[in-house]
């Protein structure tokens, strides 16, 4: 048939390059080298998949409360039912646990309207949050006043004792951070050069040495008869390390604020403390939030270190109770359910700072 | 002039008026400091003076002493001669060596995982880069700690006895005594490979400058990789069979409870060697992932443009400038492992943690001491690295004009 230019109807594209075979072709199967490599993966996958499948669900384990009804073909779940409370909250006590969860409770209700873009009053929530609520969670989880029973912190444990860490080295890390920040910054010699030693110093040792330091000389640095807490002295250590970490975290933040934004602060007339908390630190520590949330997300796994200065944290407990006489060999599901445990938290914490860094990237 | 008030010089010849002392920024300046110097003694006068007493409340001679008295405890393993008769000094040095030798194999074998990760990343194969996406989101987000106790305690540990030991091809062994494999040993006569293999370096390096200078000269270019192969690999290959193979395996075997002969790796050192190299290659992933994708598309069609070819444009262009975007979050993954490598203490490896600031710190009590003196090779260790890192990156930076 003949057709005058500009007048063929629309061909519809190569069966190779639409639809479920274009895909195919394009994503798998595009070079001989892909063919192999996509060949390869296939296999493997089949190889790996179908076993760890059956360990984890068709063969598990699921109900029983003893040893006994394990056939340990699969997961043995019902281990981790008969421990659950003992890796949630560690050692407290039964009748108490309402109180954790209460604080839980709180701080989700209270945490909710921060991510409500409508809302209007974020500061107050943001100030109860870091004011009043460390006190009541403090209350609530230690006790001993306000009619409440005292729990010692060494019955503190699992995942509770985790967050407890994680929260608390976060919160008031952030501070100090910012404080050594603005001293390395500082036209000040002395200052300038105490503020770098003491982060270079933390940044450039484990967390481990910060965790036995705090451990074995804090009792000889205080006075005699000052008792510091197992826990107390962990966070401690948590703290200075995690203060170090923070202000190179919040000095990034500093160092993209451009210098005009200082003059004019200075030609304003503000004293040094006015221009930093009215105009620097409020644009700096908004693009340094992902860097905050990261730091986060390294502390929080950090945190399992201090089962080596014996706190039972979560992987603390799951290796305490994998050492029971009548639940020997569980090692793999309770590293499966801690490690499952970790990554929920980690990647949906890495996860909200990407979309945070897209959302704050406002572009010049 | 000078009498006249109007002038500029006038009035710049009498002073502006000196704000009062208090509101002068250098003396505030100077004072804040001087209390803050002041602060910082107060603080260390009263950390001094109470370790002081407590120490000799409990009996504690301060001072490095302790380093020449006897230790009395074995070592699992150690690179140097080591038994209990030796001194505290030498356990210092057994667990530094431990710890320089785990971070030094956990950072190779971590940058070339590292690497291949990051490039099957960003590859055009959907089901390679998905795989490598879901081995980093799994990896990263998981405690280093926990990933160690799952290599030790869930994998290593329930291996069978020697006598049942899993074979893994030809003198490989895997059993809950570790990992054994042929100890490669050499004979009279060995050092002519070495002395083949240094000598097609140097001629190698010559070829190299020569082929530039050709290159320079003529615009004709040498296969030099296939040269450089020949020569490198090639002619160590030539000396060692002209040299009658001077170089035989001790193959590990089977004697009674045990195996005997060849080399073995230790569980503790293989289940901290694989967790830190696989979850520090997750990091180097990313990192890789970003340097090559900071290289703007422009540049690889402008290569392509000119006439280069692919490898030619991997090599000469995409590489060298992904790399100046690569190596300053490699060397912080560098240290990071290198820190890392002290959660060794928590699976019984002998490193620097576990042998001085564990067991040397429980028997002599010098708390001050040693945890000083750890902190401060990892600060060392931290410098060296920072060091030759840095050193590389200014070697391949851009040189601007």
């Amino acid at each position: 048939m003949h057709y005058s230019p500009g007048t063929h109807p629309d061909l519809p594209a190569p069966a190779s390059t639409v639809g479920v075979r274009g895909w195919l072709v394009h994503n798998l199967f595009s070079t001989p080298l892909n063919v192999g490599l996509t060949l390869i993966s296939l296999y493997l996958l089949y190889v790996a998949i179908p076993p760890i499948v059956e360990w984890v669900i068709t063969d598990a384990t699921w109900r029983g409360e003893t040893r006994e009804d394990c056939d340990r073909l699969g997961a043995c779940w019902v281990y981790i039912r008969v421990w659950f409370k003992q890796l949630m909250y560690g050692r407290f006590p039964d009748d108490q646990l309402w109180r954790i969860n209460t604080a839980y409770i709180v701080l989700l209700l209270a945490a909710i309207p921060l991510f409500l873009p409508a809302f209007r009053h974020k500061h107050w929530v943001g100030l109860f949050l870091l004011v009043v609520y460390p006190v009541f969670a403090f209350v609530m989880f230690y006790g001993d006043t306000a009619g409440l029973e005292l729990v010692e912190t060494p019955l503190w444990g699992g995942l509770f004792l985790t967050l407890v860490i994680a929260v608390t080295g976060i919160v008031a890390s952030l501070p100090i951070g910012i404080v050594l920040a603005l001293g390395r910054r500082s036209q000040m010699p002395i200052v300038r050069a105490l503020c770098v030693a003491f982060i270079e110093l933390w940044r450039g040792v484990p967390l481990i040495t910060v965790l036995f330091m705090s451990s074995v000389m804090f009792p000889l640095f205080m006075p005699e008869g000052v008792n510091f807490d197992k826990l107390l002295r962990a966070l401690v250590g948590v703290m200075l390390f995690s203060a170090a970490y923070m202000a190179e975290v919040v000095r990034g933040g500093l160092q993209a604020i451009p210098k005009g934004q200082f003059e004019a602060a200075q030609a304003l007339g503000l004293s040094y403390w006015r221009m930093m908390v009215l105009i620097v630190l409020p644009q700096a520590l908004k693009i340094v939030i992902p860097g905050i949330v990261n730091t986060f997300i390294g502390l929080f796994k950090d945190t399992t270190l201090v089962l080596i200065i014996g706190l039972f944290d979560f992987l603390g407990m799951a290796q305490a109770v994998a050492t029971n006489p009548d639940w020997l060999g569980f090692y793999v599901e309770g590293y499966v359910f801690v490690g499952f445990g970790f990554w929920i938290f980690c990647f949906g914490m890495s996860r909200y700072s990407q979309r945070l860094e897209r959302k704050l990237h406002t572009g010049h | 002039m000078a009498a006249d008030p109007n002038s500029f010089a006038a009035s710049s010849a009498v002073p502006p008026k000196k704000p009062p002392l208090w509101n002068d920024p250098a003396w505030r300046a100077l004072f804040f400091q001087v209390v803050v110097v002041a602060l910082v003694i107060l603080l260390g006068v009263f950390l001094v003076r109470n370790t002081l007493a407590n120490l000799e409340r409990q009996g504690i001679a301060s001072g490095f002493g302790f380093l020449g008295s006897t230790a009395g405890f074995s070592i699992g393993e150690s690179l140097i001669e080591y038994h209990e008769e030796n001194t505290y000094g030498r356990t210092f040095l057994v667990g530094l060596l431990n710890t320089i030798w785990i971070s030094f194999w956990g950072i190779l074998f971590a940058t070339i995982l590292g690497f291949i990760i990051g490039i099957a990343r960003l590859s055009s194969n959907w089901l390679i880069s998905k795989l490598a996406m879901v081995y980093i989101e799994v990896l990263r987000n998981v405690p280093l700690l926990l990933q160690i106790f799952f290599w030790y305690f869930a994998v290593l540990r329930p291996l069978p006895g020697p006598r049942q030991s899993l074979s893994l091809g030809d003198g490989f062994f895997l059993n809950n005594r570790g990992m054994y494999f042929p100890d490669p040993v050499p004979e009279q006569g060995f050092h002519v490979v070495v002395i083949a293999f240094l000598v097609g370096i140097a001629a190698f390096q010559a070829v190299r400058r020569w082929a530039h200078v050709r290159q320079d000269r003529t615009g004709e270019q040498l296969p030099i990789f296939w040269i450089g192969l020949g020569l490198v690999a090639g002619v160590p290959v030539l000396a060692f069979f002209a040299a009658g193979s001077p170089l035989h395996f001790d193959y590990p075997a089977l004697k009674g409870f045990n195996f005997k002969g060849g080399a073995v790796m230790s569980p503790e050192f293989f289940a901290l060697l694989v967790a830190l190299s696989t979850y520090t290659a997750s990091f180097i992933g990313e990192i890789v992932r970003a340097g090559i994708m900071a290289v703007s598309h422009g540049q690889t069609e402008a290569a392509y443009a000119v006439g280069l070819t692919r490898s030619q444009t991997l090599r000469m262009v995409i590489i060298p400038q992904a790399l100046r975007v690569i190596i300053p979050p490699l060397t912080s993954q560098y240290l990071n492992l290198t820190k890392n490598s002290s959660l060794a203490a928590a699976i019984a490896y002998p490193d620097l943690v576990l042998v001085f600031a564990g067991t040397t710190l429980m028997q002599t009590g010098q708390a001050v001491e040693i945890i000083a003196m750890t902190m401060a090779v990892y600060l060392c260790l931290s410098l060296f690295i920072s060091m030759i890192m840095n050193w590389y990156n200014r070697k391949i930076a851009l040189v601007e004009r």
